[in-house]
This record gives C-alpha cells, structure tokens and sequence, in this order.
C-alpha cells in the first residue's frame, strides 16, 4: 500500500513538474503549433522566401528590441526609441542620398562613406540614449518619464530637420546604391531551383552580429552584470561598489547607440523616409521584450527571449494574414499575447504564500 | 481586593520557523492606568502587540476586552472595537491633508456618496481642541513635523473612543515640550478611564508616567509591578536577568596595532551627530545601542553609504576618504548591510552572480570578458569555506534560507580581501545553529588580521564575541566598555545616556 501511495506521490509531483515546464514554456509551444498550423494550412509559408521574409522582418526589428531590453532589466523602458530610429533614418537617408538625387537634402556634401555615416547615426543615438540615462540616474526619474518628454522633443526635432536644406519637408528618397546596397543588397542568395534565387538581405547579417555582441555584453562583461545586479536591487548594486550612474547612463546610451543602427538600416530599407519613420516601434520592441521573459521585475531578461519575442510577433504579422485571417485582428492578438505573456512571467517570479 | 480589568492577555504563545517569539506571556491593564511594557529590543514587545492587533496569529492564549472574549483579525477591526496603536514608524498618507488621515477609512458621507467636508472639519476641530492640539486640519501631512504628525496620530486614537490605546516609543522623535504635552493628553486619557500601554526604553519617562509596569524577556513574561515599587536599577536587572550559556565560540583572537583611526564622523542627513574610535587588527568592536542611537549610521557613513559631514579616518595612519562605497571597497572596506532583502542580496539572482558581483574586475580576461571559470571557482570557494548549503551555484539566492544567504554575501565581501569588515546584525533573521557558525567565522576573520565591527541589537551577541564595545546613544559614542568586564547593566546605562 505504502508504495502505491509513494508511486501516486511521485506521478503527481512528475505532473506537477510537467506542467510547470509546458506553462513555463507556453508561449514557445504555442508559437509553435501557430507555425505548424500556418504551415499545413498554406504549405506556402514554409517556402524559402516566405521563411526568408519572416527572417528579414525579424532581423529589422530586432536591434530596437536588443536595445529597449536593457532598459527593462533596469525596471525601466525606453518610450524615445521609435524617434530615435526615426531621427537616425532621417540623417542617415539625407546623408547618403545619391548625387543626382532629385531635391537633394544636402547638395554640397556629395555622398559620404557609408561607415562614416554609421558611426555618425550610431553615435547619434547612443547620445540620445545617454541623455536619458543621465535624467534617469541623476534625477532618479522613471524612464517613462524621460523618455516620454524626450520622444516629444525628438519629434519636434525631427520634424525640423526634415525642412531643413533642400529638402522641404518632402520624404526622404533617391538614396545613393553604396548604402541601398549596404543595407538590402546581398552576399548570399538561397537556391529555389529552377535557377531561381532568393537573396538574403545583408541586414539579416548585421542583426545576427549585433545580436551575438548584445548576448556578449549582456552575459559576459562587468557592465552587463552590474546591469542585472542594479535591475535586480538598485540598493544592494550600490553597497556591492557598483557604479549606479555610470551603468544607468550606459545602458541608456547602448539602447540608443542600437536604435540608432536600426535607423541606419531603417533609412535605406523603407528608402522614402519621412518624419513619421520608427513611430512607435518601440511598443512592438518593449512587446517582444515581455513576450521573450525580460521581465519589468527587473534583473531578468536573457538574449535569447529577445530573439523569440521578436519573431513570435513578426510571426504574427506576417503569418496570420496568410491563412486568411483579418488584418484586423493582429493588434487584439498581440494584445493577447501580451497579456498572456506577462501573466505568465509574473507566475515565476511571485513568491507563492 | 479585586482589581477591575479592562484587557487581559493571557498564556499568549507564538513561533516563527526557527523560534519561538512569544511563549505563555500575560498582559493585565486596568481601567484609568498607564501600563507600561518593558524588555530588551527583540524582548517580543511589539510581537506581543501584533497579536493583540491581529496582525499576526497567535497560536494560543486568548483576549478579553471589557469581559468579552476577542479575536482581532485585523488593526481595522481593533480599531473599531476601541482598541487603537499610536505607531513609532507613522503610517500615513503624506501627500493627503491632516483631516484626510484622520477620517481615512470612514469619511462622513453626505447622501452615501460625497465625502462630508464640513462635518470632518468641525469634528477635527473638536477632537483637536479637546487634547489642545495646535494642528491646521488643512494642512498637508507631509509639510508637518514628525511631532505634529504624531499628535494627529493620537487624535486619531481618541477619535475613535478607543479603550486601549498602545503607544509605541511615542517620545522617540518628540522635544521635551512635546513630551510634556504628550504626557498631559495621556493624563487626560487616563483619566477619562481609558488604558494605556506605553511602550518605550526611556526608564524615567516609565517611572514618571506609569502606574503598573510588565517586563519581558526572551518571549517571555518576567514580572508585573506596580511602578511605586520598582527603580531603574530593578527594571534593567529584571530585564536583562540572564546567565549566558557556551552559545558562543571561544575567542582565540588577538587584537594587534591600531589600522583605523576614526574621528567625529556625523552625518549629513540622519541622526549620527558623533563617532570617534579606533580599530585594531585582529579586533572584533562591538557597537551596542538602542534603535535610533545611530549605530547602524555609524557603519553606513564610514562605508561612505550615507553622506558625512567633517570627521576624517585613517587607514593605517593615512586619511582616506570613502565618499562612495566603491571607494571603500577600494581601500578595504566590507559591508554587510542590516536589512539583508532590501540592500544584500540581488533575490532573482543566482548564487554566483551574488558571490561575485562586487569582485568583477579580478575575472576580466583580456579587459573585456569575464572567466565563467574563475567566477565558478570562487563561487566554489565561498560555498565550501562558509558552509553554504545551496542545490547548486545557479540556485537563485532568494530560495536560501537566511542564515545561508548571509553567508553568500559574507562571502562575497571576503573574495574583495577586505582589511575592514563592517557587519550590521549579521545573525538578524537567523536560526540559533547558523549563529553559532557566523559567530566562529567572524573570530575565524579577527585571527586572520581582520579587523572587525559589528553592529547588533542583541547584547549577548556583542558581550560574547567582541573584544570592545563601543555604546550609541542618540548620534553620539555614549562609552566605550571592555568586553570581558562589562555587564549588560552597564552597557544598557550608557545606552540611555543620551536619549
């Protein structure tokens, strides 16, 4: 009798187990059998330019997601982001348009290197982010705060500059091919057959990179761990000799030095770019990040999540119209989802009485 | 003669995991009296309150009030049944006006939906004008002083005709006029027939105010007297009234040559006003004193925490300036933080990331990149060497029990080979086994030439570890006694030198 009650015992605790790990994992599952679905349904979607489409998305999005996440580890978020994109897009785009583009923003400057430019609009938004950092550190005012004053004053900025020069206030076009190359050419295509190919955007590369230094700051130098340390208890960070304003600034300043890449690829790969470019990316950046279990608890958030977190929404934006379902109701499932993502989350971290 | 009762506590027990916090203690207050609870800090005073509130659950005894039986489960509920608690710590709503806090929970309405302004005035009005309270109903909490802020708290008591009303260290923040005027509310209080418990350190405040007096000890009721009938020198015999047992390791430390030099340090923003003392290699310095004396404001400011204002240390007769506590890490310094939850431990954090979050820099290979092995080596140091038990070095630290949570963040102190280490209540929160361990490890440190500072509440601790004790009271070094002959009497009296 004993050892049937000890067997029962321990089936109920292997189904407890179980279960804590399907729910633990639910979004991923899910996703999964979404894919599946999508996939029986419209055998389309599995073919390498629909994969390839939903890969290029992703990566296009992913670098705002990679910078917004480090402000979530620190209980913060970062409503300046999509502004910043656009304001990195903007400079980008009217410093690389082609020579003989028509209305050139800048006719006196011919067209820059492009690496020069990346670093330009790289360093741009990383100062956009380390003057968040600063009102955040110095001040100890919530991020949302901040960033929602500095996103207003971004806008206004932006909307001035696109004015400026010879530009009018026109969209941004005529871009010259070093930088349209740069950003969409291609160094790898995928065979279809038939000798048809499908060319893998070059910014897919770029985003693997950035993703590979992101997991490597995150989880490897003393800034990411004092990061998650400081995310984790502000107060105990302090006392343990970790530098608050220095890392509060800097992961502000990195979020924005990776918005500001985003807006570099953003330039060219919208190529018409106007004041509007990057609205509100950063609600689909901080959704990804929620989705992907980088918690506003604060001190918890891996790379990884990111990623999926990124892809599960483009996932939805790109698969769901596939099998026929309303455009419409993206927006209500990916208020779901967030939702359910985060209900999820909070179950892990609530300390159960 | 058969006294009339108003409350009766009676065989009231409790325990946490671990210990046992309140074991058989009786509680008798009379009508028109001032009862007075006495006993050391952790004596089970406030625990003992709780009880009586509903904020904890007893585990026996029961609560008569006016003869009925009672069974609180919660201070709303006290509240409403006359029995009402002047809190030290001020729960109140600073950004809400004095009459808002009065009447918070039970506005007057008008119609059953609109809050009775009117009636809230006139009724703060009389309330204040009958304990002489000069306070502007309209005033904002927060722009009062704590003093003022406290006699709305008392109003508030009295507003709900309260039949006990428990004052805790109502004193601690108030001017001699205050207590003056608090002492003629409490009179006029008592002489409406309501009961008062008081609860506070300052003997001559009991003596002056009380009529009966109960102390504890330990959890435990020792004695109930009339206050005619006791002295100060009676009330700390019968408080501290314990032989101490081999709870503690023996002392093999040697204290050596002085390394730290500290001369009137105080604090800019909270209430260290002044602290001079030395420390030797290879000593253990004890800083004894009540809640508020400053003693933990001592460690923070030396460990540049909290802001100093004037005062300087010398490490090894060279002044340093530990303005940061990265700075202080920097020349030597460790410190083990009083609230553990709140500024030790990172609790979503795994058990490495919390050994060596404040050594970082030694892992660095190449300047950018931290060794996962060397970071694993440690961490492994630091369980073996402080007895950790943990499932694993990626257990998060939240799920550890405090004792071995302690021991992770001793641990992380010690992998910055700290010359100084600064220990505010190491054993707070900890099971009487793990005590015995930190007790050994911290003469383990003095031997190894450590020098070290502990700040603990619990005397025994102190007598039973250190080699000096150095005694806060109200900001400032009241004493300083030899460990092997002193007594807690005499530690207990200089405690409330300056209070």
């Amino acid at each position: 009798m004993s050892t049937e009650t000890k067997t029962m015992k321990k089936s109920s605790l292997d189904m407890k187990k179980v279960g804590d790990v399907l729910l633990n994992n639910a979004l991923l599952i899910i996703m999964l059998l979404v894919a599946i679905y999508i996939a029986i349904s419209k055998p389309v979607f599995l073919s390498p330019s629909s994969i390839i489409n939903l890969i290029s998305q992703t990566a296009a999005y992913l670098p705002v997601a990679l910078g917004i996440g480090g402000c979530i580890v620190l209980t913060g978020t970062d409503l300046s982001a999509g502004r910043t994109v656009g304001i990195t897009a903007c400079v980008a785009a009217s410093l690389l348009q082609a020579v003989d583009a028509a209305n050139k923003m800048w006719p006196g400057i011919g067209t820059l290197p492009v690496p020069v430019v990346i670093l330009l609009v790289v360093g741009l938004g990383a100062l956009i982010g380390a003057f968040n950092g600063f009102w955040v550190a110095k001040f100890k005012l919530h991020p949302f705060i901040v960033t929602l004053a500095t996103q207003l004053i971004l806008y206004t900025t932006l909307l001035l500059y696109v004015q400026m020069g010879n530009n009018k206030g026109s969209a941004i076009s005529g871009l010259s091919e070093s930088y349209t190359n740069f950003v969409k050419g291609s160094i790898l295509s995928v065979p279809v057959g038939g000798g048809k190919v499908v060319p893998i955007p070059n910014y897919v590369w770029y985003a693997i990179l950035l993703t590979i230094l992101m997991w490597f700051i995150w989880n490897k130098t003393t800034f990411g761990k004092n990061m998650f340390a400081l995310g984790a208890n502000e107060e105990a960070a302090r006392v343990s000799g970790v530098n608050v304003f220095a890392t509060t600034v800097m992961v502000f300043a990195l979020a924005g030095a990776m918005y500001g890449f985003a807006g570099f690829v953003e330039g060219a790969r919208v190529a018409s770019n106007t004041a509007n470019t990057g609205f509100n990316y950063e609600l689909d950046a901080i959704a990804a990040c929620v989705i992907g279990g980088v918690s506003f608890v604060g001190g918890i958030g891996k790379i990884r999540g990111v990623v999926i977190g990124v892809l599960l929404l483009r996932l939805i934006f790109v698969g769901l119209p596939m099998v026929g379902m309303d455009q419409n109701l993206q927006y209500a499932i990916k208020g779901g989802i967030i939702l359910f993502a985060c209900a999820l989350d909070m179950r892990k971290y609530l300390v159960k009485k | 003669m058969e006294q009339p009762v108003l409350l009766e506590m009676r065989g009231i027990s409790k325990s946490f995991p671990g210990v046992k916090a309140l074991d058989k203690v009786n509680l008798t207050v009379r009508p028109g009296t001032v009862h007075a609870l006495m006993g050391e800090n952790g004596a089970g005073k406030s625990t003992l309150m709780k009880c009586l509130f509903g904020i904890y659950h007893r585990d026996e005894g029961t609560i008569v009030l006016d003869g009925k039986e009672v069974n609180f489960k919660s201070s709303k509920e006290a509240l409403e049944n006359g029995v009402a608690m002047v809190h030290q710590e001020l729960n109140q709503a600073l950004t809400r006006t004095v009459k808002d806090n009065l009447w918070l929970g039970r506005y007057p309405k008008v119609a059953g939906v609109m809050v009775d302004e009117k009636k809230m005035a006139v009724e703060t009005r009389r309330i204040f004008d009958t304990l002489q309270v000069q306070v502007d109903p309209k005033a904002v909490m927060s722009t009062l002083p704590v003093s003022q802020r406290q006699l709305v708290e008392i109003a508030k008591a009295v507003s709900y005709d309260s039949k006990i009303i428990v004052f805790d260290e109502p004193t601690s923040s108030l001017t001699e006029a205050e207590v003056e005027h608090l002492f003629r509310i409490i009179n006029m209080l008592r002489d409406k027939g309501c009961g008062i418990i008081y609860i506070s350190h300052k003997m001559e405040e009991i003596l002056r105010i009380s009529d009966d007096v109960t102390i504890m000890r330990d959890g435990t009721w020792v004695a109930t007297r009339p206050a005619k009938e006791l002295t100060m020198d009676e009330i700390i015999r019968l408080m501290v009234g314990r032989e101490l047992t081999n709870r503690f390791p023996e002392k093999t430390n040697k204290p050596g040559e002085v390394i730290l030099d500290v001369q009137h340090i105080a604090g800019k923003y909270t209430r260290l006003k002044d602290a001079t003392f030395q420390l030797r290699k290879g000593e253990i310095l004890g800083i004894a004193g009540l809640d508020g004396s400053g003693r933990t404001e001592v460690l923070e400011n030396l460990f540049g925490a909290m802001t100093r204002e004037g005062g300087t240390i010398k490490l090894h007769g060279r002044e340093i300036r530990n303005k940061t506590p990265r700075e202080s890490i920097k020349n030597g310094f460790a410190l083990l933080t009083e609230e553990r939850r709140a500024t030790g431990i990172f609790g979503i954090r795994d058990i490495r990331e919390n050994t060596v979050i404040s050594n970082l820099n030694s892992y660095l290979v190449g300047g950018v990149c931290l060794s996962d092995k060397k970071m694993k080596e440690d961490t492994d140091w630091a369980i073996q060497a402080m007895h950790i038990k943990t499932p694993s070095q990626k257990t998060q630290i939240r799920s550890l029990s405090g004792g071995n949570q302690q021991k992770v963040i001793i641990g992380r102190w010690l992998l910055t080979k700290p010359e100084v280490l600064l220990l505010d209540e190491p054993t707070r929160g900890i099971d009487v086994g793990a005590k015995y361990e930190i007790y050994q490890l911290i003469i383990d440190l003095a031997n190894e030439g450590k020098g070290v500072i502990v700040v603990s509440s619990e005397m025994p601790e102190l007598l039973g570890i250190c080699d000096r004790i150095l005694v806060m009271s109200g900001g400032q070094v009241a004493g300083e006694v030899d460990a092997r002959n002193t007594s807690q009497e005499e530690i207990l009296t200089l405690a409330a030198k300056y209070v």
